[in-house]
């Protein structure tokens, strides 16, 4: 009997437990690695993917500047010696720009070569002498080292985006372009200084030229019109739909209504926004006062909904209290609820601000995706926001452009980062457990 | 500008009225507040809100009927043959006229009859700022006075100042409807006009797609296709890719993270996975067009695939990114709202940690789960900037993942952004579109959202 197959296997039984736990605990392992590396990619893209914002948007807060020495002319700006403002806004400084350059260079004569001379520096370059000539008069009549900001092109090749290996045709710097920039580089006269013109100007078509100013200020007054409108209505919503709305079919509705208005895409916002607004209303296209209210729409719901939770929030005993000592209703939500609930409210009312701030798509929509040179100076005035720049940017085939719109996006993020972290650390201020 | 002023004024009316109305509810009673219904405040409170309410509706009426009027009014003093124009040329007159007005005369090449419309319509302006600067103090003033006599000392002031209050919050919490509706309605008006010049079964089964409509009669070769399928298809793909990546990274960093992991860990990582949900689209639309777009390229040519500059897989797998975090915290909710008890009868039973998971847990979460995939998908569906920035524009009707496809999105924007011609089949084609987009994912959402409470109720 001892020979019986049976037998030898029941024998071995052990063993293959042991063999299926082992594999079970492998394959318990395997399991656990696939959640931790699930978590790992995530995090690694989101490093990604702000490395390669960081990475090649750094480079726009430095600005290629080339000093030249300057011969600010007296017979040229000020012949009468007048110091007269007026006389002084209108002489012809790009003349004295380029005599200046001319002078540095005084072995490029033909016309065509001192035209590609002067491209190696910016358009810019006369408003800048002239405003050192405004700020301080008395340079006039003497010859100052200055600063010239670079062409958008010399700045690049500084920065070392422009390759010298290609072939000259596919350069966007000639080689006499190189041989002029080689030699002011040899004198030490080619620096780098920290990008004003980024944080002071609007857009233009010329990088160097172009600022994010115009688009935070049209963001600001954008946000401003939201939360203007937003702010009050959300708060009035989420009190009547909390506190007092009674429980029937038409609450049912709104309350259905407003967490599908949430999941709504951005988009039909902005549809919304030109068929109503701008084709129906016939207000101004472009504007800051359209654009925050199609964003206030569109983040009503978010700030209904924080609203609501932050008023659940506030147990039931405050609203006792008050009422048990005769206070009406609407003295105790506007004497003690919503004062204990405001935090809350806050919180989630700068939650919804982020989210506008970073919105794009619904502004293309009314017309806020326009190339405009002036920082709006009001809400009616056409303007264009932070996120609607880059993506202006990020279509514009200079490669200058490209670190200009991922420094665009670091500022962008700045901002949502401080307020995100407004609205954190007033949570944790505020926060309070009854 | 002059808007601020009469904003001020009438903030200005409106304190003063308060304070009418707290003086003579004391001078009622001789300055004995006890005798009173109402604090004397409610009865400030009465006499400003009767004050305020008239003027601003008398405000938003201007704003929204002055342009109209003016216009009319402009349009009628112009000539027959300018009347006779399209709708669009003397919109373009009128704002030649507006522009004429807002710059001062200048230049000698403005011809006399504009310079007399211009002139006109600031005139026209002019007179409409002071009526309505006019009217609306009157009505404030008419408010005030009027309220101001029915103050009394049994005069329930309180009461009648709540009421005024409730009616104001019943108006705001029915502005959210008031959005849906007009969605809903501005939505259907201009798809109902595009369904006129083009039948609704040739834009919902036609395979041919091309916006360019003719801009003259005699052009040649751009009649214009309005079928939309490959516009749908399109949108399913980048939408599927999207899926594929954040699907599997979203749930098992919320199995992780739900299970394995220490509170400590948990708290560190989860906010920095939510990041990813926080990063604005235009940034995510920037990376793909700039770093994942060029590197998938890349590869596969490297692979000796041929793959278009604005693939889809390029589009789908950064807006897959996008939504992992929507995927994983969705999830984590639900799992963690699956009870303890099933775990503690599958632990009792021999089982290991991911035997629970897969065999109680996930079965246990799954109606829930697939409510947040649904919501993913309608995200998904509805992103823009990501697929505007790097997914192509022409119509392909492909599933190669490597090649270029458009979606709805891309469509809309592309329509709209630019000229804005609104009677031609174009314009209103986004608005169809606009539409199908509305209505798909509505019918997600509210899919998902019945699930995931159906869910809850469950285990509550």
């Amino acid at each position: 009997m001892t020979d019986d197959p049976a037998t030898i296997l029941t024998a071995y039984k052990p063993d293959l437990t042991k063999a299926r736990i082992s594999k079970r605990y492998a394959a318990e392992k395997r399991f656990r690695m696939y959640g931790l590396s699930a978590i790992g990619v995530a995090v690694l893209v989101l490093a990604i993917l702000l490395i390669t914002i960081a990475g090649t948007g750094y480079s726009a807060f430095q600005q290629t500047h080339i000093a030249i020495d300057v011969n600010f002319d007296k017979e040229s700006i000020d012949p009468q010696g007048t110091n007269d403002p007026g006389v002084l806004a209108e002489a012809n400084y790009r003349g004295i720009a380029r005599q200046s350059i001319r002078h540095a260079f005084p072995e490029v004569t033909g016309r065509r070569d001192q035209r590609n001379l002067f491209r190696l520096f910016s358009g810019e370059i006369d408003f800048q002498v002239r405003n050192m000539v405004l700020d301080d008069p008395s340079i006039i009549g003497t010859t100052q080292r200055v600063w010239l900001k670079a062409a958008a092109d010399i700045d690049m090749l500084t920065k070392g985006f422009i390759d010298r290996s290609l072939p000259e045709g596919d350069r966007r710097v000639n080689d006499q372009s190189l041989t002029w920039y080689d030699k002011l580089d040899r004198d030490d006269r080619v620096k780098k200084r920290f990008n004003t013109t980024f944080f002071t100007t609007a857009d233009s078509r010329e990088p160097e030229q172009a600022g994010i100013l115009g688009a935070v200020v049209g963001s600001a007054l954008t946000l401003l019109v939201t939360l203007v409108l937003v702010f009050p209505i959300g708060v009035a919503a989420a009190v009547y739909l909390e506190e007092f709305a009674p429980h029937n079919k038409w609450t049912d509705i709104i309350e259905v209504n407003i967490n599908n208005l949430a999941a709504v895409p951005s988009i039909v916002f902005g549809l919304l926004g030109l068929a109503v607004f701008l084709n129906f209303f016939g207000l101004p296209r472009s504007a800051p006062l359209v654009g925050g209210m199609v964003l206030g729409l569109m983040t009503l719901p978010t700030i209904i909904i924080a609203g609501r939770s932050a008023l659940k929030a506030v147990p039931p005993s405050i609203r006792e209290a008050a009422l048990g000592i005769g206070a009406s209703r609407m003295q105790t939500v506007t004497h003690h609820v919503l004062p204990l609930a405001m935090p809350g409210m806050l919180t989630g009312t700068i939650i919804g601000m982020a989210q506008a701030l970073g919105e794009t798509a619904p502004l293309l929509m009314i017309g806020m995706v326009a190339f405009i040179v002036d920082v709006p100076g009001g809400i009616t005035d056409a303007a264009t926001v932070l996120p609607v720049q880059i993506f202006l940017w990020a279509d514009a085939p200079e490669r200058a452009f490209v670190e200009r719109t991922s420094a665009a996006i670091m500022v962008l993020l700045a901002f949502l980062i401080a307020m995100n972290l407004a609205a954190i650390l007033l949570r944790k201020k505020f926060e309070r457990r009854w | 500008m002059n808007t601020a002023i009469l904003i001020i004024a009438l903030l200005a009316l409106t304190a003063f009225a308060y304070r009418t109305g707290k003086n003579r509810a004391l001078s009622t009673v001789k300055g004995d507040g006890h005798l009173l219904h109402s604090l004397p405040s409610y009865h400030g409170m009465y006499v400003a809100l009767w004050c305020l309410f008239p003027a601003i509706v008398i405000v938003f009426a201007w704003l929204i009927f002055e342009t109209t009027i003016i216009n009319g009014i402009l349009v009628s003093s112009l000539t027959v043959e300018q009347q006779a124009l399209s709708p669009s040329q003397v919109e373009l007159l009128l704002n030649e006229i507006r522009n004429i007005a807002g710059a001062g005369v200048q230049g000698g090449q403005l011809d006399d009859a504009k310079l007399r419309l211009a002139e006109q319509y600031s005139s026209l302006k002019n007179t409409s700022t002071a009526a309505q600067i006019v009217l609306v103090i009157a009505a404030g003033a008419v408010g005030l006075a009027l309220a101001r006599t029915h103050i009394a000392a049994r005069f329930r002031s309180r009461h009648r100042v709540e009421k005024m209050v409730m009616a104001v919050l019943v108006i705001c919490s029915a502005i959210a409807i008031l959005t849906t509706i007009g969605i809903v309605l501005s939505l259907l008006f201009e798809a109902w006009r595009f369904f006129t010049k083009v039948p609704l079964t040739e834009f919902l089964f036609g395979i041919q797609w091309s916006p360019q409509t003719a801009l003259r009669a005699d052009q040649v070769g751009s009649t214009g296709a309005f079928g939309a399928v490959p516009i749908f298809a399109g949108t399913m793909l980048i939408t599927l890719i999207a899926m594929i990546v954040a699907v599997p990274i979203g749930l098992m960093s919320a199995i992780y993270m739900a299970e394995y992991s220490t509170p400590k860990f948990r708290g560190i990582v989860k906010p920095i996975v939510e990041i990813l949900a926080g990063i604005p689209t235009v940034v995510y639309g920037f990376f793909a067009a700039l770093t994942v777009g060029p590197a998938i390229r890349g590869w596969g040519e490297g692979l000796g695939l041929t793959v278009a500059s604005e693939s889809a897989l390029a589009a789908g797998v950064v807006m897959g990114i996008m939504i992992i975090p929507f995927v994983s915290s969705l999830s984590d909710d639900v799992i963690n709202a699956v009870p303890q008890s099933l775990r503690d009868g599958a632990y009792a039973m021999g089982a290991t940690k991911s035997e629970t998971i897969r065999q109680v847990i996930i079965p246990a979460a799954l109606p829930g789960i697939v409510g947040s995939i649904l919501l993913a998908v309608s995200r998904a569906i509805g992103e823009t900037m990501i697929v505007v920035m790097a997914a192509g524009l022409a119509a392909n009707l492909t599933a190669n993942p490597l090649s270029a496809v458009t979606t709805v999105t891309v469509q809309i924007v592309t329509l709209l952004v630019g000229d804005q011609e609104f009677d031609s089949a174009k314009t209103l084609a986004a608005f169809a579109l606009g539409l199908v987009l509305f209505v798909v994912t509505l019918c997600l959402n509210v899919i998902a959202l019945t699930v995931v409470k159906k869910y809850r109720e469950k285990y509550d």
